[in-house]
């Protein structure tokens, strides 16, 4: 049904207008993840079911989850108070809900009419694996050359003897710096 | 699914690309700005899927996996240099690191 699409879409714009627009960086980070989960809804209305689940897990769980570890890392609301109060509920909430009832009726009409064009995992695994084996390589040097860089770029700067700093010392560091200043 | 015309997905992917940019350029936190760039990817990455499901072809989905591989290594190196920028200048507003300027 045509109208999961329009529901998804409007949601997933509302969602990222309210990243851009709040001033609180946690409830930004947290309106991205109900845009990411809209997103996905998108992509399996239009039958990519295998990147809609790529798109929940690698993108609102694993690159979400390093943003808020950055967050964390970075100690932004030390000054906010903790409790996020009541009404910063109320739109992730009624957003969420939109999708949820979606997917149940998507669910409950056991996708018959869902699935015009799917392209499966199988399809995109023999061409991932097929055609495009080059880029995956250069994917898989991309992802090791950043691994080297933000190590490289997070550790401590004046660490002349070159003994070995991991990023829990690098945090530790960065609030006795805070705590001094 | 062959009901929704393919350039109202064209058009949502060009609508959320265009909300990240202005959120690019109004916003001036760090962090906000590395997220606004995630929008902007996952934009591009939705206008490939879509254009993959026009034609009934895997090959747009390959290329949203390449889109996703790109965000993660971008987003690590990013929020690596936001933690840097923190620990030098104390602060994640963007306008504090203008020391090059001439």
């Amino acid at each position: 049904m045509s109208i999961l699409f329009f529901i998804a879409a409007a949601v997933a714009v509302i969602a990222t207008l309210f990243v851009v627009t709040r001033a609180d960086l946690v409830h930004a980070l947290l309106y991205l993840v109900v845009s990411l989960f809209a997103v996905a809804v998108v992509f399996y209305t239009l039958g990519a079911p295998f990147v809609a689940a790529l798109e929940v897990i690698v993108y609102a769980g694993a690159i979400m989850m390093l943003f808020l570890f950055a967050v964390m890392l970075l100690n932004v609301r030390a000054d906010a108070p903790l409790r996020v109060p009541r009404r910063a509920w109320l739109g992730p909430l009624v957003l969420v809900a939109v999708l949820l009832a979606e997917l149940i009726y998507a669910l409950t009409l056991s996708g018959s009419s869902l699935r015009g064009v799917e392209v499966g995992p199988q399809q995109v695994g023999a061409s991932l694996f097929g055609p495009y084996v080059l880029g995956v390589e250069l994917a898989s040097m991309l992802l090791l050359a950043a691994l080297v860089g933000a190590r490289h770029v997070a550790g401590q700067p004046d660490d002349g003897a070159g003994r070995p700093r991991d990023g829990a010392g690098a945090a530790r560091d960065a609030g006795e710096g805070e705590a001094e200043a | 699914m062959a009901n929704v015309p393919y350039s109202y997905g064209l058009l949502l992917a060009a609508v959320l690309f265009g909300i990240g940019f202005a959120g690019l350029l109004v916003r001036r936190n760090l962090i906000v700005v590395l997220a606004c760039i995630e929008i902007m990817l996952n934009a591009a990455g939705l206008a490939f899927v879509v254009a993959g499901a026009r034609w009934g072809r895997p090959d747009g989905q390959v290329m949203f996996l390449f889109v996703l591989a790109m965000a993660a290594a971008e987003v690590a190196v990013g929020l690596a240099i936001a933690i840097r920028f923190r620990q030098t200048l104390g602060s994640l507003d963007v306008d504090d690191a203008d020391e090059m300027k001439g």
